[in-house]
């Protein structure tokens, strides 16, 4: 069963036909073009794919697209504002915090999510808000020292 | 994982009572409410359905209510709501505690207590993709005919994994269910049963709607032993509550999930007298446990150390307590 489903993507309102079984994470990269999310475990255990709705960090790959309907979606392609890097980008380019980068995505959007809920986030708070988001290349301590930075620079 | 999801209609009834009667109109109508859990198992093939029943929609589900008679959670609450709610974390901080340890964060944005509190029964040999199970003959859970936990059994023994559950039956929780025939309530331990294969008793129709806790009268915690600290279920986990007798003793009720089928309450060899030497008592509490939990290979660790650890965590939070 098909369904007209209004959402607004990055700013962009977007009105589509989408089947009650169409998952978030392949209405994105599928129909609009957005790669940035990736499809990592694809079953909720790694975080590669978390995106915003309405603000708060959700898994696209858990997430049915007709659910979503009304509703505000940021991916990692919403960061750059005409051309410029956002704050956490800057920050995860900078500090190496980004390794082959497939994590990336997630990692930057579920930092968003935990830097608009709390702007001065220790790194307890950190390791927590980014529980769900695997990195496989190195570690984590470029990327939560890449998150202090930008929390940092956003208070300033 | 590459499987898609199978095709099937998005139904969002707006109050319980429409979900009820979609649900009897629909006998293969599936309740959905975060999804983080079903989602996977749709797309694993281990769930069929022509019919998805969001309870999202339903404003009455998602409520913490502070009565006379105690706190109502609504079964839509979020675990990020209960993981934050004062009333919760002043009163019942097991139950805090134990939402806060489900998943990551953005699984506990949508999961809900309702969801967490019907979680299905999770096994090694179930819990993987459709040609995995196919090549192994499928198993007695789903499909199949032979358990291959316990070949000589004639019952499933995977393992409930849910966190909420034994949180909320060391504070004398109650489960209200809506159905075609009105609403019902029971104890919390009442509503599971020690088979993998069918272990909550709910019938093809009824809601689970919300929890009911009595005033708040013991301090409590809960902790679990899990392969990845940040984001996994429970190889097994366990709430401990203590209050105090008249007398000043302190009286413990220790509930743990994730080493049987249900989740289930201990039985601790009675109270802890004030001024006496509690070695003996917390030995006798940690064998307790030891002979009340069974765990099977339904995991990657051994049985024997899930035992063990669950018996040591036990004693550890009953001495936080004291």
């Amino acid at each position: 069963m098909k369904r007209i489903v209004s959402l607004n993507i990055n700013g962009r309102t977007v009105e589509e036909a989408i089947p009650d079984n169409l998952l978030l994470v392949d209405f994105l990269r599928e129909r609009q073009a957005l790669t940035g999310a990736k499809k990592g475990c694809d079953g909720g255990e790694c975080g590669a794919c978390t995106v915003l709705v309405d603000g708060h960090p959700r898994l696209s790959c858990l997430t049915l697209t007709a659910s979503c309907a009304g509703t505000e979606i940021e991916t990692i392609e919403g960061q750059a504002r005409n051309g410029r890097l956002s704050t956490l980008q800057r920050a995860f380019h900078e500090n190496l915090g980004t390794q082959c980068g497939f994590c990336t995505p997630g990692m930057i959007m579920a930092a968003e999510g935990l830097l608009r809920d709390n702007p001065d986030p220790d790194e307890d708070d950190i390791k927590s808000a980014l529980g769900g988001n695997l990195c496989r290349c190195t570690g984590y301590v470029k990327i939560i020292e890449s998150i202090m930075v930008a929390a940092a620079e956003a208070r300033r | 994982m590459t499987e898609v999801l199978p095709n099937f209609r998005l139904m969002e009834p707006a109050t319980v009572e429409e979900a009820v009667a979609l649900l009897n109109e629909t006998p293969d109508a599936l309740l959905c409410a975060g999804g983080t859990d079903l989602v996977v198992q749709l797309r694993k093939g281990l769930a069929e359905t022509g019919t998805l029943v969001s309870l999202s929609g339903i404003a009455a589900l998602r409520e913490i209510e502070v009565t006379d008679a105690g706190l109502r959670i609504g079964a839509g609450v979020t675990l990020s709501q209960i993981e934050r709610a004062q009333v919760i974390v002043d009163g019942y901080r097991a139950v805090a505690k134990a939402a806060r340890s489900v998943a990551g964060p953005a699984h506990r944005g949508v999961a809900t207590l309702g969801g967490n509190l019907c979680l299905d029964t999770r096994c090694v040999y179930y819990n993987q993709s459709h040609w995995w199970r196919k090549s192994n003959d499928f198993c007695l859970k789903y499909r199949g005919d032979t358990c291959h936990v316990a070949p000589q059994g004639n019952r499933c023994r995977a393992a409930f994994s849910g966190d909420m559950a034994p949180s909320l039956m060391v504070h004398g929780a109650e489960i209200e269910i809506a159905g075609p025939k009105g609403t019902r309530r029971l104890p919390l331990a009442e509503f599971y049963h020690e088979d993998g294969a069918a272990h909550i008793r709910l019938e093809h129709g009824e809601i689970l709607v919300a929890a009911h806790l009595p005033p708040p009268g013991a301090a409590s915690e809960y902790e679990k032993v899990r392969v990845r600290g940040s984001i996994d279920f429970p190889l097994a986990g366990v709430a401990v509550a203590c209050a105090r007798t008249p007398e000043g003793a302190a009286r413990f009720s220790v509930a743990v999930t994730g080493t049987n089928s249900k989740p289930l309450m201990v039985d601790v060899p009675g109270d802890l007298p004030p001024h006496s030497a509690p070695e003996a008592f917390f030995a006798a509490l940690e064998k307790a446990v030891q002979k009340a939990v069974s765990p099977q290979r339904t995991t990657t660790i051994a049985p024997h150390y899930r035992r063990l650890s669950i018996s040591a965590l036990t004693v550890r939070l009953a001495k936080r307590l004291t």
